[in-house]
């Protein structure tokens, strides 16, 4: 099983990004990287300019490079941007809406988790129009997953699940980003770079819960499936998601690998990560079949 | 027998079923078409004490006909890995009882309907999210999708752009809940519940609902034991649906709602407009709703789009005040700003 960094949800500051990929190539133990706007077209365009050193530099640093496509396609410049990506040539492409697959039109592509990929049927169809990997909707438990993933492997498609980071929750026409500050999408001033990790939400008696990242709702503890690894990967699951959060990457890449690849223990390396993302809580709910935000613990399970 | 003329009349009027009862009463009040689902996971509103059999959809699909009226049967959530042929089955009574359509958001059930059941119309879930020319002509391509629900995030300009770049017919929803996230691509419920609307057909669902009141008589309505909302003693509590909760931010410390306030959708002063930019179906939420409530919701629509096709003005009063005393929006559809 391979480990990939997803695409960044937030919209950090430019220098920040290019030293963030900059490090990823040098030091983290991912074998392929996700690039580009999913979450807000109006982010793009700073980045734009950048790209090309980013990709170069990461493929240096011997990593592959998919580009991915806006999860929500309505307006004309996300139409545009959108069918713009569909005829690269020169990376693999990870599709996140049906405009892309319409623009694809059969040519080899990846399946992102806001395409809902649920089931064998689905996957099988989206392998017949060209997917040659997918990445599972987040909230599939891991009993659905199994059977995804064989269907999957029996089509030899690559298959991907998240297994750390804020689990994305919602998409909405409306930036609550903006919203919080009393302004509309088309007004936002880009307030959503001052919330590098999204903006908290808390229940009315003070319970950590929801995170705001423009016009997406995300979980405010990290999913964590450092238990669960084994089972994945005896299970087909080809690759396993990182996305980005704001604390150090690399470290959180190593902690997965060092599981996955040097026998570290999960409790250990649950530790490790609990260091490293000082101050937030971890959830693997949706794996086992429960709340999303729960935390159940393997050997209580086995047990 | 199947009702053909009504599909190729602009101004359809598509009612919610939640029981055979409602069905009948929307039917008798002026419903073109109604819709609902199977009484388990394949629909979006699997709530207790609602939906149909197999029996009772096929008598009231012959209710329905014997009546000039369509039944289009909700298909449209999208099934987990395993599961699958609990929509297959679904789809093959559809058809066997003479349904008119089956409404899908899934691209594995699509295509199953459309390889082995090739009369069978469909229409595109709201819950697909399409919500661009693009998105639609993809569904419309490859699995024959004859109209499009769009998702309430468009403007009318926006809807009548689209429409101008799609070969199928449009329907938006006009009247009732307005939840705020992209249908098909909300796990809210999920993570707080351990129920998915996506899978499993539920939204902030009533099981997992409490209220708890603390000791200064303030009152914690709770989902899956997560406080959505509270309210000071005297203050009305509001259902905790996730998205109309009220939160705190650092920013924002006394709590507001983050996402949107508790509002009902009502475009019964848009008719006209979304006639005109070329929407042809008119889609009233609320399978959940009491008989009495589909009887004076359908009547009123009725009478409204009856006058918009004979040309004249609707009286709109009546649809005005089904919302009257509750905060209503005209949500994305009026104005971008929504955004």
């Amino acid at each position: 099983m391979e480990l990939t960094l997803g695409p960044l949800a937030y919209h950090w500051t430019v220098e920040r990004k290019r030293d963030f990929y900059a490090r990823i190539a040098d030091e983290a133990p991912v074998d392929t990287v996700y690039l580009g706007e999913v979450i807000c077209s109006k982010r793009a365009p700073f980045f734009e300019r950048e790209m090309p050193q980013v990709i170069e530099r990461l493929q240096r640093g011997g990593k592959r490079v998919v580009l991915c496509s806006l999860a929500e396609v309505m307006l004309k410049r996300e139409r545009q941007a959108t069918a713009d990506l569909m005829e690269s040539e020169d990376h693999e492409i990870e599709i996140n809406n049906a405009a892309g697959l319409l623009a694809r039109d059969g040519r080899s592509h990846r399946v992102g988790p806001f395409l809902n990929a649920y089931n064998e049927a689905t996957i099988t169809w989206m392998a017949d129009q060209g997917a040659t990997h997918v990445c599972l909707p987040t909230e599939m438990p891991g009993e659905a997953v199994g059977i995804a993933a064989k269907a999957a492997r029996d089509l030899d498609l690559g298959v991907e699940v998240q297994v750390f980071g804020r689990a994305p929750l919602a998409v909405s026409a409306r930036c609550y980003h903006a919203r919080a500050h009393g302004r509309t999408k088309d007004n936002c001033q880009f307030i959503c770079e001052d919330d590098p990790d999204g903006m908290p939400l808390a229940t009315r008696d003070d319970q950590p819960i929801l995170r705001v990242n423009g016009i997406q709702t995300q979980s405010e503890s990290y999913i964590e499936l450092l238990a669960e690894l084994p089972e994945m990967k005896a299970l087909g699951i080809t690759h396993a998601r990182l996305l980005p959060q704001n604390v150090d990457m690399v470290a959180v890449a190593q902690v997965f690998n060092d599981v996955l690849n040097s026998g570290l223990d999960a409790d250990d390396g649950r530790s490790r990560l609990s260091t490293i993302c000082a101050g937030t809580a971890f959830s693997n709910g949706f794996w086992h079949g429960v709340a999303g935000y729960r935390h159940i613990n393997r050997k209580a399970v086995a047990a | 027998m199947r009702a053909e003329g009504r599909f190729s009349e602009a101004g359809e009027l598509v009612c919610p079923a939640g029981t055979p009862a409602a069905l009948r009463t929307a039917v008798d009040a002026g419903a073109d078409s109604v819709y609902c689902g199977f009484r388990n996971a394949t629909n979006a509103r699997n709530f207790p004490g609602l939906n149909f059999s197999p029996e009772e959809l096929e008598a009231s699909v012959a209710y329905a006909h014997q009546r000039g009226a369509k039944v289009l049967l909700a298909l449209n959530t999208y099934p987990p890995a395993g599961k699958v042929d609990l929509w297959r089955d679904a789809a093959a009574i559809a058809a066997r009882v003479g349904v008119d359509a089956c409404i899908v958001a899934d691209m594995g059930v699509a295509q199953h309907i459309a390889t082995n059941h090739p009369s069978l119309r469909l229409h595109l879930s709201v819950q697909a999210a399409a919500s661009s020319p693009e998105a639609i002509r993809y569904y419309c391509q490859n699995f024959g999708v004859k109209r499009v629900v769009l998702p309430r995030i468009l403007t009318i300009p926006e809807i009548r752009a689209i429409k101008q770049e799609i070969p199928c017919e449009i329907e938006t929803f006009i009247f009732g809940n307005h939840g705020l996230m992209v249908e098909g691509r909300c796990s809210l419920t999920n993570w707080m519940t351990g129920e998915s609307t996506n899978m499993d057909g539920v939204c902030s669902p009533a099981a997992k609902v409490t209220y708890e009141e603390d000791a200064d008589g303030a009152l914690r309505s709770c989902l899956g034991g997560v406080t959505i909302d509270s309210f000071a003693p005297g203050e009305t509590a509001g259902y905790p649906t996730i998205c109309k909760g009220r939160y705190t931010a650092p920013h924002r410390p006394e709590g507001y709602y983050a996402f949107e306030e508790p509002v009902s959708l009502n475009l019964s002063r848009l008719l006209p407009d979304l006639m005109e930019a070329g929407v042809h179906a008119f889609k009233i939420e609320g399978r959940q709703r009491s008989k009495s409530y589909v009887r004076k919701v359908v009547g009123s629509f009725r009478e409204a789009v009856d006058a918009i096709r004979a040309g004249a003005t609707p009286d709109l009063a009546d649809l005005v005040a089904l919302t009257e005393g509750q905060k209503e929006t005209q949500g994305a559809f009026k104005t971008k700003k929504w955004r």
